[in-house]
Order: structure tokens, then C-alpha cells, then sequence
């Protein structure tokens, strides 16, 4: 088990190298002189080309980013180009608002999509089915920062029972949190009920069944189960998903979270911020997709026994 | 001789499959809602020039007519620079399906070729290549897509750029998968056995076998770019002013919603429709091309 999950981490170095590779090579080909942009439009051009030499920007592509990439090892990431700001404080100070806003996220959608979903495929073909799979339907086609909008509108302009911005108290992660929570818990209604259904079908519920085993018994101790193996993978995929593409719904929300930081700094162009946060981004979700493989485990013991063979 | 009689066997077929999978497609009355709910937004999109008068109605500033709740001049009102909304919504259904149409046929043609390669040819070149996508794949696609137009700088064709790029692994993915699962039968083999070229086994005879999930995939795909173009231009990196474009008239209307909120339902509701009629459309045709649902 060790074993895997060190095999795991090993794999995780290629992902970043290529990550950090394609994102590199797309901000050092946008045009725009990073010089130039710290010293403003009044700076002389002498200024500018000693600042370019001081930072290493006339150097070749490619030995500037293995120069970046050694720093980044050692855990310095630079200062922004655009305030002169280390660019670890600011990326760590907002990461936790990401990093809560995604757990919220995630965790809303499971407490209420699974059992949506287990609901619907026990009661196939009733009104409570044919209700959850038109929410379902609905919550997946609602562009997620309409949502947000449709909810500020409604709690924090005409209720005002909720705020619209800001990450002072837990209030404010409210509206965020769901609406950051729909299109995963669309995903998950579906999911669910599909396996679930087919679960349900297999030999060996038939038996339970037959040996007496009551409903709730048979559901939650034999089905639920093996149903929830793939739903665990749309959680783990969703959750790296949510970590980068909370982007949107911070803007809408006016969060100081990592997806606000992205979209301002590849607007200002501003590289070291945006490596650092799309590296954060990468390392997490990494993370997480791992955590999700030692979840299987868990609950899979066939899985388990895979592991510690390897 | 024998050439023709195999020639009519396969034709017939073929029309008999397509037509059970369309007999399937028909049953499903969610699926076919969607299917004339798009028709209709294609419609209105080709034709958008014998609804509302462009220049007049959706581009022009009328000051004395700004922020107009719906009447019945203007059945969705008009927004902060007096241009009315329908017109708008209108145009913007030309932008949205002309973008989500192109994006998937650049993307499609990008990942068919990649996958194709790397699942026919498989070893290292399957390994390199789907490594690669792996590593696009990890990045979050609005991120891809938001690097790439700042680099290249806002405006139509970098955004269909940024967006085609940005979906080739996932169709990249599922061609691969599609081919492996179809390379090693024996009509491969005899076609190899005839000398036939790879990549006219390619083309002629794996692909139409592996259309199914690629269609599929297509029009799932086509309604996730609908609503990341209009996430894009909600941020502001995507259409630009004064080109009418659902994700922007939201941007628009945000800072005014308290008091006119039509500004933003309107188009947030377009989006929707846009949305889930391709997405009913996918869900049907995958219920439909599934074998195991057939009886």
C-alpha cells in the first residue's frame, strides 16, 4: 500500500513538469514586455533593458524556465510583476477560500445528489424519479455564474438575507457554495441512479432479496456499496474541476480566491503569479485524485488486494 | 460479381441500424423535444437577418428608449444603451451555435487524428501521445482556454482557437478508447491481409464503427462550449462589444440587475435553452446507439 501511494507521488512530478511547461510557453509567447509593464510607460528604455537583463528575460526560452523551475523547487516562487509582492504569500493567503469554497461545494452536492440519486433508482418510474431527473436536467444546463447571479438577485438584493461579495464570515460562502454545488450535483443525481439501477439488477441483490433481507437492508448494506465506486470518481474528478473552475463563480461573487488571482494576473500578464496559482491547482488536484484511488480501497477490497500485490 | 452482392448486403445494413437507432431516438419524447428546440435555434440563427433588422435593432444606441421593462415594442425590453434585447438574443444565437458548431469540428478533427494514431499504432507513440493529453487534460479546460486568448489577444477566431484546443484530448480520449476496442476484429485483419494503407482503415473502416460515442460525445461537447464562450465573455475574454453575445449581455446588465433584472434572466435563459436542448439531444442518441437498451 505504501508502496502504491509513493508510486503515486513519483507520477505526479511529469504532470507538473508538463503543466508548468504548456502554461510557461503560452505566457512567454503573449505579446507584451514584462519590463515594461513593472516600470510603467514613462520609464526610459535603458531602464527597461536593465531590468530586462536583471530578470533574466534576455535569456533563451528554455533556460529561463529551468531557471524558474529550480527556484520553484526551493520554494520560491518569484515576485509578482505586477506589485513586487512575493508571489507565495499572496497565492497561500487565498488558497484557503478556493480550497473552502471547492469542500462546500463538494460536499452539498454529495449530501444531496447521492441520495436524490439512490431515491430515484429505488422508486424508478415514479413522480419522485421523473422530478429528480428534470432538476438533474435543469441544474446541468444552468450556466453556473447565472445561477450565482439569479441567487444574489433574489437573497442579497430583494431578501437581502445573505451578502453578495466578500469572504468575511460563513455567510458569504453560502451562495458560492451552491451555487458552485449545482452542475456537480446534477452529475451525481445521474450517476447514482444509473448505477444504482444496475446494481439492483445483479444476481446477488436477487439472493438477498430472497433470503429475506428487508429494503432499507438490502439498499444500503448490499447495493449502495458497489453503486458508489464510480460515483466516487465523479467526485474526484469534480473536485480538481471545482478547485480550477471555481474561477467563474469567484468572479461573480467578487471572492479573493485562486481563480480571481488567475483571471486578473493572465490579464496583467503578470507570469510568477500565474505559474504559481496553476501549480497550486495542479498539485491539489493531484492530490485529491489520489486520495480518491485510496478511497476505492476502502471500499472495494478487491481493489485493496490489487494493491499490496503491486 | 460477388463484389456487388456483398456491396448491396452491407448498404442495406447499415439504413437498417441507422434506421432502429432513429425508431429508438423517436420513442424518446425528452430527446426529441430537445431535437426541435435546437432546430428551432438553428433556424432562428440562419435567418436572424428576416427577424430584426441588425444595424437597427441590435447594435443601435437609442438613449431615449434605455432600460425599458418588457413592452410590447420591445417583448424583452431594451438594455442600458436603448438596443432591444429580442434583437439581441437573436443575434447572439448565430455567435453561440456558430462557435459551439466550429469548436467541435476543429476539436473532433484535432482529437480523431491523435487518437487514431495513438490507439492504432499503440506502443510508444500511444504512450507519448496520450501522456501528453493527459497533461492537457489536468489543466481545467477555462483555464487552457483563458491563457491562450490572453496570449493571443481577445476576439472570434483566438477564442475558437483557445476552445477547440482546449477539447481536443477529451475526443482525443475517446476515439482511442473506440479504436482499441475494434482494431483486433477480423475485418481489420482481412483488410490488413488485402494490403490495404493505415490510414484508409483508418478512415473507411474504424471511424464509421466508432461513430456512435464520438456523436455522442460531440453534442455533450457542443453544450459545454456554448456555456464556456459565455463564461468567457462574461469575464470579458471572449466577444467582444458591441458583437451581441448571451455571456456578455449578462456582463452587461450585472451592475444594473437590482432594478431591471430582465437584463440578466433574459439571456441567462437563452443560454439554458441553448444548453439543454443539447444536452437532452446527447442523452437521447446515447440512450439510443446503446445496444444493451435495444429490446
Amino acid at each position: 500500500m505504501l508502496r502504491f501511494i509513493f508510486k503515486r507521488l513519483l507520477m505526479i512530478i511529469p504532470v507538473i513538469i508538463g503543466i508548468s511547461f504548456i502554461i510557461f510557453s503560452i505566457m512567454a509567447l503573449t505579446p507584451g514586455d514584462p519590463a515594461r509593464l513593472i516600470l510603467g510607460e514613462s520609464a526610459s528604455q535603458t531602464d527597461v533593458e536593465l531590468l530586462r537583463e536583471e530578470m533574466g528575460l534576455n535569456d533563451n526560452f528554455l533556460i529561463r524556465y529551468v531557471d524558474y523551475m529550480k527556484d520553484v523547487v526551493r520554494g520560491d516562487f518569484g515576485l509578482s510583476y505586477r506589485n513586487r509582492i512575493p508571489v507565495y504569500d499572496e497565492v497561500f493567503a487565498r488558497f484557503p477560500n478556493t480550497l473552502v469554497l471547492a469542500f462546500w461545494g463538494i460536499t452539498l452536492s454529495v449530501l444531496i445528489g447521492v441520495p436524490i440519486g439512490i431515491i430515484s433508482a429505488v422508486k424508478q418510474y415514479s413522480i419522485l424519479d421523473t422530478m429528480s431527473l428534470g432538476a438533474a436536467l435543469v441544474l446541468a444546463s444552468i450556466p453556473a455564474f447565472w445561477l450565482g447571479l439569479m441567487l444574489i438577485l433574489l437573497f442579497s438584493l430583494k431578501l437581502n438575507l445573505l451578502p453578495s461579495t466578500g469572504v468575511e464570515t460563513w455567510k458569504n460562502f453560502v451562495l458560492p457554495s451552491i451555487t458552485l454545488a449545482a452542475g456537480t450535483m446534477a452529475t451525481l443525481i445521474r450517476m447514482t441512479r444509473s448505477t444504482m439501477l444496475e446494481v439492483i439488477r445483479q444476481d446477488y441483490i436477487r439472493t438477498a432479496k430472497a433470503k429475506g433481507a428487508g429494503e432499507r437492508r438490502l439498499i444500503f448494506k448490499h447495493a449502495l456499496r458497489n453503486a458508489l465506486l464510480p460515483v466516487i470518481t465523479i467526485i474526484g474528478i469534480n473536485f480538481g474541476f471545482q478547485l480550477g473552475g471555481a474561477m467563474i463563480i469567484e468572479t461573480v461573487f467578487a471572492m479573493p480566491g485562486l481563480g480571481t488571482l488567475m483571471i486578473t494576473s493572465v490579464r496583467m500578464k503578470d507570469t510568477p503569479m500565474v505559474m504559481a496559482s496553476v501549480l497550486f491547482v495542479a498539485v491539489a488536484v493531484s492530490l485529491v485524485n489520489l486520495l480518491v484511488d485510496l478511497l476505492y480501497s476502502f471500499i472495494d477490497p478487491r481493489i485493496k488486494s490489487q494493491y499490496s500485490k503491486s | 460479381m460477388i463484389k456487388q452482392k456483398s456491396g448491396i448486403k452491407r448498404k442495406y445494413k447499415k439504413r437498417s441500424q441507422i434506421k432502429s437507432i432513429m425508431f429508438r431516438y423517436k420513442k424518446n419524447k425528452l430527446a426529441m423535444f430537445g431535437l426541435v428546440m435546437l432546430i428551432i435555434m438553428i433556424l432562428i440563427a440562419i435567418f436572424a437577418n428576416f427577424i430584426v433588422d441588425y444595424e437597427v435593432d441590435a447594435v443601435k444606441q437609442v438613449m431615449k428608449e434605455r432600460l425599458l421593462a418588457p413592452n410590447k415594442d420591445h417583448i424583452f425590453g431594451t438594455d442600458a444603451y436603448g438596443r432591444d434585447i429580442y434583437a439581441r438574443i437573436v443575434f447572439g444565437a448565430r455567435i453561440s451555435l456558430f462557435v459551439g458548431l466550429i469548436t467541435i469540428t476543429l476539436s473532433l478533427a484535432g482529437g480523431a487524428i491523435i487518437g487514431a494514431t495513438a490507439g492504432y499504432y499503440g506502443g510508444k507513440v500511444d504512450n507519448v501521445l496520450m501522456r501528453i493529453m493527459d497533461i492537457f487534460l489536468a489543466i481545467p479546460s477555462i483555464l487552457l482556454a483563458i491563457s491562450i486568448v490572453a496570449a493571443l489577444g481577445a476576439g472570434l477566431f483566438n477564442l475558437l482557437l483557445a476552445m477547440s484546443i482546449s477539447q481536443v484530448p477529451r475526443f482525443a480520449r475517446i476515439v482511442r478508447s473506440s479504436i482499441l476496442t475494434i482494431k483486433d476484429q477480423e475485418f481489420i485483419e482481412a483488410a490488413k491481409a488485402c494490403g490495404t494503407k493505415d490510414s484508409r482503415i483508418i478512415i473507411k473502416h474504424i471511424l464509421p464503427n466508432a461513430i456512435g460515442p464520438i456523436i455522442v460525445q460531440a453534442t455533450l461537447t457542443m453544450a459545454s462550449t456554448i456555456l464556456t464562450i459565455s463564461s468567457l465573455s462574461f469575464i470579458g475574454l471572449g466577444i467582444q462589444a458591441p458583437t451581441p453575445e448571451w455571456g456578455s449581455m449578462l456582463s452587461d446588465g450585472k451592475s444594473q440587475m437590482r432594478y431591471y433584472p430582465h437584463l440578466v434572466i433574459i439571456p441567462g435563459i437563452a443560454i439554458m435553452m441553448a444548453v439543454m436542448s443539447l444536452n437532452l439531444i446527447g442523452d437521447g442518441l446515447r440512450d439510443a446507439l446503446d445496444p444493451r437498451l435495444k429490446n
